[in-house]
């Protein structure tokens, strides 16, 4: 992600005062970085250029700063997901299940690559780490919904519930 | 009849002391939890022992660290309450990365409390006054959990000032990790805490005189906190009582994988795998051949099926190149190829390092080129021994846990299968018919009854009729043309007379 994310920027006046809310909340907490930048992209739904540039200046913290933790993170995110966010799981016990071949069903179905977004915004996906949902290997999510034991035959089906 | 859910097998073998409330207590309740003789514990250190006495029945109980490392938790604690400062902090790790392992998860889900009131104990003995928890965001419900625990012991004044009219004084916050493996080593879970790139730092100086803000902190695992009630409450004896003789009390094992009963089981140390495996989980599913355990994750190794009678504690395990670890334990049957799991693993270590130091950061990297290699059919033996050569250096010269642990399950599998290793060198072959490049789909021409089910699944049209037609059937037979084939397997999949194999 070394380029700017090309996506216009579509921020709210209230999504921009919530975060000042945030940071404002959390100004007498030692190491506050995190936590802000976690509210952010809850706020946001993930840390677009200028509210990171908002963030730097209101706590006087250089963007390179904010850049290095973002891109160091998993969980932070410089561009929008998608309005479904399916994510595979290929923590051990997932993956000797058979969960790569759940994930290129997905891929094959939507014609994206891990990591990547459908064009009109509504799937993306995610490989993930372990989700800590072992005993239903192999497992899938989609934002809340959580499908276990799966079978790639079963992909398609999941996938239309939402393509609607 | 119906039997009790403890004389089941799962069950039978079992001894709860960390997972005792686990399923039992709702855990959004502090007073379901006190029932249980929740903060009992606490109030009896705080009102009876001297920070002296609760350090004693620690180390006298055995216990050791239950995050991997195994570190004696009483020695850690003693050190700490040497250290002389105004502020100590105590933190709990609760950054759960090691893929298939989720017994600090479910701690924190079912029973947060039982981490609360270890770490106002904790605190209590090495003179520390603030405590952190920091758990990975992965965990929603963990994180919404214990915040709950926390406003409610708040609430009923067992956090705060002069918890149980003494004073004593112990505030809790959680913070929340943000996807970063490494942040699971302990320098670099105090860097994260302190919002920046979770780095690890060079020890010394050791968490215990410089941890979170260079203020002097005790790390501990959710699991191994989870014990401390009970050890306080019971007595040292008879949590050394279970276990072995270097491993005292209980662990938690997340067993997964090729199993038929998957899920958490705490037993005592030093249980063999063997019951593990045949007893508790009820053997390997579809009637197939146990190959090995992988244990302790990415920076575990693997037990194989010569080896089941091993009794599982930390120093069985790692004289025999795998580790207690988190307590992972993922069962793998014929049809796992070792060379590919060892690739798994090093392409998850190889994304997770965090790139501080040159011998984890480059190291990992050459290492899974050579695994590449030697799946897709390219490498020599040679390469096989410059690859040991390297797993040696990685480890012994990587900064923190991460890199000095990478190579282990590569190490471990190339002792008891280096068998598979050599058989896709020289023969071009994955035993367990896993590695795609070194697959060919065949199919049996007087097997095939020409029916072209699999020519009609084919996504690359590879697959073509013949001009033989065996004896007893009608229609020709189908042949797969291997230069365009894909290996997906469809047509295996969708052939209803076994005629096609893999080879």
């Amino acid at each position: 992600m070394s380029t700017r994310c090309k996506i216009p920027f579509k921020g709210t006046k209230e999504q921009e005062e919530k975060l000042l809310a945030l940071i404002e909340s959390l100004k007498d907490k030692k190491g506050p970085l995190m936590p802000v930048m976690q509210g952010a992209q809850e706020i946001y739904g993930y840390l677009p250029y200028e509210v990171l540039a908002l963030i730097s200046e209101k706590m006087n913290v250089p963007m390179a700063d904010l850049y290095g933790v973002a891109t160091f993170y998993a969980q932070f995110t410089l561009v929008p997901k998608g309005e479904y966010q399916i994510a595979v799981c290929l923590g051990t016990a997932c993956y000797v299940k058979g969960s790569a071949n759940v994930i290129d069903k997905v891929k094959e179905i939507l014609k994206i690559d891990v990591g990547g977004c459908t064009d009109d915004g509504k799937f993306s996906l995610d490989a993930t780490r372990c989700i800590g949902a072992c005993g239903l290997a192999p497992v899938m999510t989609i934002n809340d919904d959580v499908y276990g034991r799966l079978t790639p035959d079963q992909v398609p089906g999941i996938l239309e519930k939402y393509m609607g | 009849m119906v039997t009790s859910l403890n004389e089941t097998k799962f069950y039978a073998k079992q001894q709860r002391v960390a997972l005792r409330n686990c399923g039992v207590i709702n855990p959004e309740d502090i007073e379901e939890y006190i029932a249980r003789d929740g903060y009992s514990a606490l109030c009896k250190v705080l009102t009876e022992w001297t920070p002296e006495d609760v350090i004693k029945c620690i180390s006298d109980s055995g216990l050791r660290g239950r995050g991997g490392a195994g570190f004696p938790t009483g020695f850690k604690w003693s050190l700490s309450a040497k250290t002389k400062a105004d502020v100590k902090y105590v933190c709990c790790n609760a950054d759960e990365g090691d893929p298939g392992a989720f017994m600090d998860r479910s701690v924190l889900e079912g029973d947060p409390h039982a981490v609360v009131e270890a770490m106002a104990i904790a605190a209590y003995a090495i003179g520390a006054c603030h405590g952190f928890i920091y758990v990975r965001a992965e965990y929603p419900i963990a994180v919404h959990r214990l915040q709950i625990a926390i406003g409610q012991a708040k609430e009923y004044g067992l956090l705060g000032e002069h918890i149980f009219g003494t004073d004593f004084n112990f505030d809790l916050e959680v913070r929340l990790g943000a996807g970063a493996f490494v942040c699971g080593e302990e320098t670099a879970l105090m860097t994260s805490i302190e919002g920046k790139r979770g780095e690890p730092r060079p020890r010394p100086p050791f968490p215990s005189e410089k941890g979170i803000f260079g203020i002097p902190t005790m790390n501990n695992n959710v699991e191994t906190y989870a014990n401390v009630p009970q050890i306080i409450l019971r007595g040292a004896e008879w949590f050394a009582s279970m276990g072995t003789e270097t491993a005292r009390g209980t662990k938690v094992f997340a067993l997964g994988g090729k199993i038929n009963n998957t899920g958490l089981l705490e037993i005592p140390m030093g249980t063999t795998l063997r019951e593990i495996v045949e007893d508790i989980g009820g053997g390997v599913p579809d009637g197939k051949k146990f190959k090995a355990a992988q244990m302790g994750g990415p920076s575990g190794g693997c037990v194989p099926a010569a080896l089941i009678d091993t009794p599982v504690d930390y120093d069985s395990l790692t004289k025999i190149g795998a580790m207690v670890g988190s307590g992972g334990l993922i069962v793998m049957d014929e049809d796992n190829c070792m060379v590919d799991i060892a690739k798994f693993f090093l392409e998850f270590t190889v994304d997770e390092s965090c790139g501080k130091c040159t011998p984890c950061r480059i190291g990992t990297r050459r290492l899974l080129e050579y695994l590449n290699k030697i799946t897709s059919g390219k490498a020599t033996l040679q390469d096989l021994d410059d690859m040991e050569q390297l797993c040696l250096h990685i480890k012994s010269n990587s900064l923190c846990g991460l890199g000095q642990t990478a190579p282990n399950p590569v190490l471990s599998t190339l002792r008891y299968f280096r068998d598979e290793y050599v058989a896709h060198i020289t023969e071009g072959r994955c035993p367990a018919g896993v590695c795609k490049d070194l697959l060919t789909f065949v199919i049996d021409k007087d097997k095939c009854i020409g029916c072209g089910n699999c020519a009609r699944n084919c996504p690359v049209n590879t697959i073509v009729k013949t001009d033989y037609v065996a004896q007893g059937h009608k229609l020709p037979s189908y042949e797969i043309k291997t230069d365009k084939c894909i290996k997906c397997g469809a047509c295996m999949a969708n052939c209803k007379f076994g005629a096609i194999s893999k080879k």
